[in-house]
This record gives C-alpha cells, sequence and structure tokens, in this order.
C-alpha cells in the first residue's frame, strides 16, 4: 500500500534526480541552468512534504528567482556557446571518479544501515512565526554578521565588475 | 511515513552529481551552478534533520547557507565577468595563471 507522502516524494525525487542528471549532461550552459532551476523547484516541494514552508518559500523566490536569474543573465551577456570537449587530466580520471563512487557508495550504505526511523506529512511544522523568534534570539548575532557579508559581496562585486577606466 | 534515510540518500545522490559535474564540466559558470547544486543537496539535508529532531535551528542554518550562497553568486559572478574581459574565454582550461 503506497501512502500519499510516498508516491509525492518518489515523484519529485525523481525529478530532483532526473533534473541533476540532465544538469550533467548538457553542453550548453543555457540547458544546464534550466535544469537546475527545475531541481530547485522540485527540492522546494520536498521541503514543503518535511514542513518547512518558509524555506519552501525562499527556495523558490532566492535560488530559483534571483540567483538563477543572475545566473542565466550573465550566461546571455557573455553569449557563452556549447563547451568544447577537452581531455581531463588523468589524475582526475583515476583518482576523481573512483573517489567520487566510493564516496557515494560509503554514503549509501552507511544510510541504508542506520535507524533513523521515519517522516510523516504534517509530523513537524514549522510556521514562519517560529523560525522568526529562533533567528532574531538564538540566532541575532549570526544575522547580524551574514547582513555585513552581504554588504561585502555588493561592494566587491560593484568593484570587480566595473570596467577599468584608462 | 517514509524513512529519513530516503531523503538523506537524495541528498547524497545530488551531491555526488554536483561534485562529479564540478569535476567534469569545463565552462566556468557551469561549474559555479555545480556549487549551488551541492549547496542545495546540503540543503535538503538540513531540513530533514530539522524535521526529524524536530529543532528549527535545522532550518535558521538553511536560511543562512541561502544567503552565503547568494552573496558567493553575485562575487563569483562579477569575477567570471572580469575574467571574461581580459582573456575572453569561459573555458578554465585556457584560465591557468593569476595574473589577470
Amino acid at each position: 500500500m503506497l501512502h500519499l507522502h510516498t508516491i509525492l516524494f518518489l515523484i519529485f525525487a525523481g525529478i530532483c534526480v532526473a533534473g541533476a542528471l540532465n544538469f550533467l549532461l548538457q553542453r550548453h550552459p543555457v540547458n544546464s541552468a534550466l535544469s537546475l532551476i527545475v531541481v530547485m523547484g522540485s527540492l522546494a516541494l520536498l521541503f514543503l512534504l518535511l514542513g518547512a514552508e518558509f524555506v519552501a518559500a525562499v527556495q523558490i523566490i532566492v535560488y530559483a528567482g534571483a540567483v538563477m536569474v543572475l545566473f542565466v543573465f550573465v550566461i546571455m551577456l557573455l553569449n557563452a556557446g556549447e563547451e568544447e570537449r577537452t581531455r581531463g587530466s588523468r589524475v582526475a580520471l583515476f583518482l576523481g571518479v573512483p573517489g567520487l563512487i566510493a564516496f557515494f557508495g560509503l554514503m549509501c550504505w552507511t544510510l541504508s544501515r542506520s535507524q533513523l526511523g521515519q517522516v510523516q506529512i504534517g509530523g513537524y511544522y514549522v510556521t514562519t512565526q517560529e523560525l522568526g523568534i529562533a533567528l532574531f534570539r538564538e540566532f541575532l548575532l549570526p544575522f547580524e554578521i551574514t547582513s555585513v557579508l552581504v554588504l561585502v559581496a555588493i561592494m566587491g562585486a560593484v568593484v570587480l565588475a566595473r570596467k577599468e577606466r584608462q | 511515513m517514509i524513512p529519513l534515510s530516503w531523503y538523506l540518500i537524495l541528498g547524497a545522490i545530488l551531491f555526488a552529481i554536483g561534485v562529479a559535474s564540478f569535476l567534469i564540466k569545463r565552462n566556468i559558470i557551469t561549474i559555479f551552478m555545480s556549487i549551488e547544486l551541492m549547496l542545495n543537496a546540503v540543503n535538503l539535508t538540513f531540513v530533514a534533520f530539522a524535521s526529524h529532531w524536530h529543532q528549527v535551528s535545522g532550518q535558521v542554518f538553511v536560511f543562512f547557507v541561502m544567503v552565503v550562497a547568494a552573496a558567493e553568486a553575485a562575487v563569483g559572478l562579477a569575477i567570471v565577468l572580469a575574467i571574461f574581459r581580459t582573456r575572453e574565454t569561459l573555458n578554465v582550461d585556457q584560465v591557468n595563471l593569476l595574473k589577470l
């Protein structure tokens, strides 16, 4: 008997993995960016299944809305074409790929052996109010430091992207 | 009711695909996007554990990760613009000097 949660999880996890594989296999940067947007959208739905409504909304607004628009804008500004096929380094082939497979296999083995229990829809539900209370009481100092970080990032981006005047 | 480990394995799959595309891709913008994919996989793990242990702090961490990712994307794309102005290429194989 399949529960609704299982069905929804399988659908959106399938879309996630398919989008990520498409991201890996496409050669044109615009196609990669669009499939990454698909991954982010279905991740937002998985966040909703886990009861994180604010995080799901922010995922759509900030990631799929702002960050990816910035990426697509830069791709189109620089007129990036298909990437040419080059021969990768031998170190990457003989060390990187087996290392990645070993990492992934170890993760899956450990996670499938662990007795972590079950998650259910509505089992834990965080409202925006609770998140805001946590953010502005316990995490007030990190929040303020983050604002300084964003300010520094804005200034750095403006300085780096400015045209040099001779 | 599904096991928590399914969410964690999905996060591991997405992270591994992100690492693989970081290693395989040659376009500097696509390499940046694979970093975003890895950050998203970590966010999924954070939210799954927050839901499992009934802690709000997991979701607060996701919020911080998103802010840092947005800042990183802005600075990184500005660096990409600066590299493209001087090198006129986006291929990382041809960007092998620190000097602009």
